[in-house]
């Protein structure tokens, strides 16, 4: 849609991406094709051991082939200053601590010459045993001092062993989620530059000033002497949320070849082994409910895995804190740290694999209890969060759910499995709730100018990771000036901007939508009080910061949602399909019709893949990930999805942020397969617990 | 990956000689094989002889009632082929089946027959494989070989055929003609590819430059009652867990003949020779198809992880000769 919005009108409606047309014709400018004079190209060396140190590293042979500038090693690699950050601290010594480890880089004239030379390069090895068997029954698991975003990694609330003893029915059962890794389109890359001390970062970035704050330090420079420049950005998924090595190996090599720009981009091998991914998790859910269904106890406790070098916990169990109500809940999280590459943030983390569990055994509760599993969602909902105590600021759970049975058609549904057939199809059909925190992140400002003919350009270093945020932005500052869209010009994706939080947790549009509503508000205040409400001819500019939201203390924030999926099972051969899904978001205010289908999609699909797809293979006796390429590493293809039937509830919550917003990036994704694994069950009466749901664990 | 020299012959002899002098060089058909596993460091020839140009790319039929396929035929064309596809429907389907419709636009009839096996380990340089560097030993056997052999695997080697279009060419009774340094073959496919035995670097029995220019089916009156089931983890552009090319010629609920090959469970095409023997001249009932099933998987030996494929193999074999049969529901 392109037609003009009346001044105030934006918000809302499904306006087209303002940067599509450049998309589509290749003309947005990405990370790699920024175009600088005499690039050379960077070809990483990459550990082949797990744990060990490099004994003697020989590039003479490298460096004798034509178009190679330098190999760079642990030996003359320039010192980074010490954070303590072991994965970004790379070259420092010889020392490895995963399996596929950057341990050094050929810089060449060509990509060709780089990749070709790297396989000269002689490395020995003093290997130590490797330790990379992720099992619930080590020793030596332990309790992380906080989960990631800073939650409690354990919580209890009543007495869950005791109402779990008096429980009239009980429920007992673990589930298992794989190693899963981020695949954006576009793989990580970046074009680093020195220039009299300052480094210029043309990055893949999901945020700016992430990248600026992340990598200054361990150059031992200011902030401000890191410019970094992200306009265009396919894909994140989590993966480009904090920097990862490869940005710092890239500037290292720029400081070998001073002045000439470098330019590094990993293949998609190298996705799977150094920049973040899912963990894998172990969770034991115990339900406790009275003769009726009302659940008396829940409890999740987790166990998952991280890095021997650098602490990642995902926040796995936080969502059976609040999710339904129990006077008796207890969760908790245990880590295993191996000899494996460093977990990181992938769409949802913690409630994308919590509530796969948790979703799935309230769909087998539900069934011990005689109960249709969504009355029993509805039945069990809680008055208020039960982790903070405090109320909902809106709550729009219910209303999914009866909303997506409506359009779904779950009256009259039989319960019992196996009750439909197609032919040799087994058909059965599954609900499951999603549930996704309003977060909001610090240090935004923005500016927005005037000009007298009465254009506005917004500036603010916000990124667009393939969201929409490029047009979204536009959409709040126009209504909240009182213009058209079309008056409003964006500019975001470079520290030149003012300070942003970066594009994670969903919370982008809290963030920079409220920073940029207060910038308005501060501008149309100046016209009217110096200006006398008219626009000077020389142009009038003000700035604001984001204001704290005194509700956040008052109210606990979340966006809700209902998925319900058909699944169809091949009695003979356990394929799996699912022709439809429905989901029903309650999310607040939706500021894009059209981008927000995009992301609510994106994230259904994501469930959908995670449900019968996607699992990173780890041979624990080499340390990698044995299936990397997606010849191996399943995702869906068109053919794997069917209809999608989305849509989403009017929700006024005036305490989230003065657009009325809450995040929508990672929601879809979230219980999505667990809907999925419940329709399996309905078709087949195979219940399995650990994902994906491949064929073999169907077949019999 | 290694730099390497790209030539183009004039004619077939000269392609054969071109490699004669040349014991790492190799021929190149639609490179959507060969080339990804020079990028990976897999394959590291020094001079690729581009043979596609040199070979026929007609679809004939033969005097004797048969069908004479040029090696350069592109997979995408043999599957659309109204000939193929009303004689040969399995071979149509086994086609579509693989790959996506840019890769089958230009793989090419002799490629296909010789593309490598998907094995993670042998397409990392980094792990130990037999079948890229003999006596490293094989990473698979203890190692994640969920997609690795049933049948016919050896201590040395556990790997499978990946091609979906051989097993349809095993069940019709193909025959691949070569040319080489010692003249032309016309090799039955059953013996084209082998099995890994303490020989797993060789997956074919053909000599160096030897170059495959065509393949011809023999004529089999029941080959239009033929299908291909694949058994795959999505919907679409993966390879087989399992597969079966079926033939199936019935009189009167009676099997007179039949044809069965399975994909994804041996390091070759595997032809089901025991249930077209359990089978022929047998009562057409998911029963027999059944227990002759059972027949041919007895000798199975699955390994840590794949265990699934044996009763995957056997419900695709009844479900196929049920359809054939005009039983399937
Ligand atoms: C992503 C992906 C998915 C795929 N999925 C499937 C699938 O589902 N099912 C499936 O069956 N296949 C699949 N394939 C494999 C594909 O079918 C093969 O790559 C293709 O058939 C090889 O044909 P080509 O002509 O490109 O062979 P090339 O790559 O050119 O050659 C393959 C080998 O054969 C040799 N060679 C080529 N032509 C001749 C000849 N005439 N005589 C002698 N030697 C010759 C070459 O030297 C080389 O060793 C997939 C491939 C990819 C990349
Ligand atoms: S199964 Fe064969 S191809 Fe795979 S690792 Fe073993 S020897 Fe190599």
């Amino acid at each position: 849609m392109t037609a003009t919005q009346a001044p105030g009108k934006s918000v809302g409606a499904p306006i087209s991406r303002v940067e599509g047309h450049l998309k589509v014709r290749g003309a947005a400018t990405y990370a790699y094709e920024h175009r600088l004079d005499e690039p050379a190209y960077l070809h990483p060396l990459q550990s082949t051991i797990a744990n060990g140190r490099v004994a003697k590293i020989d590039a003479s042979r490298a460096e004798a082939e034509p178009g190679v500038v330098a190999v760079l090693t642990h030996e003359n690699a320039p010192k980074l200053e010490a954070v303590g950050d072991a994965e970004l601290e790379i070259l420092q010594n010889g020392e490895v601590g995963f399996r596929g480890q950057f341990i050094g880089a050929v810089i060449a004239d060509t990509f060709e010459a780089a990749r070709y030379a790297a396989g000269l390069v002689e490395i020995e090895y003093e290997e130590r045993e490797t330790d990379a068997d992720f099992r619930p029954d080590r020793d030596d698991l332990y309790t992380p001092e906080q989960l990631n975003a800073g939650f409690e990694p354990d919580t209890s609330v009543g007495d869950v062993d005791g109402a779990l003893a008096s429980a009239a029915v009980k429920f007992d059962a673990t589930y298992t989620t794989p190693r899963e890794h981020n695949n954006p389109m576009e793989p990580h890359s970046s074009i680093a530059v020195w220039d009299e001390g300052e480094l210029t970062l043309y990055e893949s970035t999901q945020g700016v000033y992430w990248t600026q704050n992340t990598i200054a330090p361990l150059f031992g420079l200011d902030a401000e002497k890191v410019h970094v420049i992200s306009p265009h950005v396919g894909g994140g998924f989590g993966s480009k949320g904090l920097p990862h090595a490869n940005v710092v190996l890239a500037a290292l090599a720029a400081m070998l070849v001073e002045g000439r720009p470098v330019k590094f981009a990993l293949t998609r091998h190298m996705m799977f082994s150094v920049a973040g991914y899912r963990t894998p998790t172990i969770q034991r859910i115990r339900l406790g409910a009275d003769a009726e269904g009302k659940l008396s106890a829940i409890c999740n406790d987790v166990v998952e895995q991280t890095s021997k070098i650098k602490e990642f916990a995902e926040q796995t169990g936080t969502s059976a804190r609040m999710m339904y109500d129990s006077s008796n809940i207890q969760t908790t999280h245990l880590l295993a740290a191996l000899d494996v590459a460093v977990p990181s943030w992938l769409r949802a983390p913690g409630e994308a694999p919590g509530m796969f569990a948790l979703e799935s055994a309230m769909d087998e509760m539900a069934i011990e209890c005689d109960l249709d599993p969504v009355e029993f969602r509805i039945m069990n909902e809680p008055e208020k969060d039960l982790e903070s105590g405090l109320p909902f600021s809106s709550r729009g759970l219910v209303a999914c759910l009866r909303e997506g049975a409506e359009r779904f058609g779950w009256d009259g549904r039989n319960p019992t499995p196996r009750s439909e057939r197609d032919g040799r199809w087994l058909v059965g059909t599954g609900v499951a709730s999603s549930v996704y925190p309003v977060f909001s992140m610090g240090g935004n400002a923005a500016t927005i100018r005037a000009d007298s003919d009465g254009k506005y350009v917004v500036e603010i270093g916000a990124a667009d990771i393939g969201t929409g945020t490029w047009t979204t932005l536009g959409q709040i500052a126009a209504d909240e000036l009182g213009v058209s869209f079309e008056d409003v010009e964006m500019k975001i994706g470079d520290t030149k901007f003012p300070n942003a939080s970066g594009a994670g947790g969903s919370s982008g549009i809290t963030s920079w939508g409220s920073t940029l509503v207060e910038a308005a508000r501060s501008l149309r205040e100046k016209i009217e009080a110096e200006h006398g409400g008219n626009i000077p001819d020389e142009g009038v500019e003000a700035s604001a910061k984001m204001p704290k939201n005194p509700h956040r203390k008052e109210y606990a924030m979340y966006a809700f949602g209902a998925h319900f999926v058909e699944a169809r099972v091949d009695e003979d051969t356990g394929e799996v399909r699912v022709p439809r899904m429905t989901s029903v978001f309650a999310a607040g205010r939706i500021i894009n019709a059209k981008t927000a289908r995009s992301q609510f999609m994106g994230g259904m699909v994501m469930g959908l893949s995670a449900a019968l797809h996607e699992e990173s293979v780890l041979d624990t006796r080499f340390g990698h990930v044995v299936n990397h390429d997606f010849a191996e590493y399943h995702i869906p293809t068109n053919a794997d999805v069917g209809e999608l039937d989305i849509s989403w509830i009017e929700e006024d919550d005036p305490y989230v942020n003065p657009m009325g917003s809450k995040g929508i990036g990672e929601i879809g994704i979230v219980g999505s397969a667990a809907a999925v694994a419940n329709a399996v069950y309905h078709a087949t009466g195979t219940r399995v617990r650990e994902l994906p749901i491949t064929p073999d664990k169907l077949i019999s | 990956m290694k730099p390497y020299r790209y030539e183009r012959a004039e004619d077939i002899s000269g392609a054969i000689s071109a490699l004669a002098d040349e014991p790492e060089g190799a021929f190149l058909g639609g490179g959507t094989n060969i080339v990804d596993l020079m990028k990976l460091g897999v394959s590291t020839p020094d001079v690729l002889v581009d043979v596609r140009r040199l070979m026929s790319d007609d679809i004939e039929e033969t005097e004797d009632g048969g069908v004479r396929i040029g090696a350069a035929v592109p997979n995408s064309d043999l599957a659309a082929d109204p000939t193929i596809r009303t004689r040969y429907p399995a071979l149509s389907e086994a086609l579509l089946s693989g790959a996506s419709g840019q890769l089958r636009n230009m793989a090419t009839t002799g490629g296909n027959f010789l593309q490598r096996t998907r094995c993670v380990y042998f397409q990392d340089t980094t792990t130990p494989c037999n079948k890229r560097e003999p006596g490293s030993g094989c990473s698979a056997l203890d190692g994640y070989n969920k997609n690795h052999a049933i049948l016919g695997s050896s201590e040395h080697c556990v790997a499978t055929h990946p091609s979906d279009m051989a097993v349809a060419m095993a069940a019709l009774d193909a025959f691949v003609v070569t040319h080489g340094p010692n003249g032309e073959r016309r090799i039955p496919i059953e013996e084209l590819h082998r099995l890994p035995g303490d020989e797993p670097e060789r997956d074919t029995i053909l000599e160096h430059g030897e170059l495959i220019t065509a393949v011809e089916l023999p004529p089999m009156g029941f080959s239009s009652n033929s299908k291909y089931r694949k058994v795959r983890e999505r919907a679409s552009y993966a390879f087989a867990l399992v597969s079966v090319a079926a033939a199936m010629d019935v009189e009167d609920g009676v099997v007179r003949d039949v044809r069965v090959a399975l994909g994804g469970v041996a390091h070759k095409p595997w032809r089901a020779t025991k249930v077209e023997e359990a089978l022929r001249g047998e009562p057409v009932s998911e029963e027999n198809f059944r227990a002759a099933a059972e027949i041919e998987l007895s000798e199975a030996e699955p390994l840590s992880e794949n265990a699934y494929k044996v009763p995957l193999a056997r419900n695709v074999m009844v479900r196929t000769l049920s359809d054939l049969s005009g039983e399937g529901r």
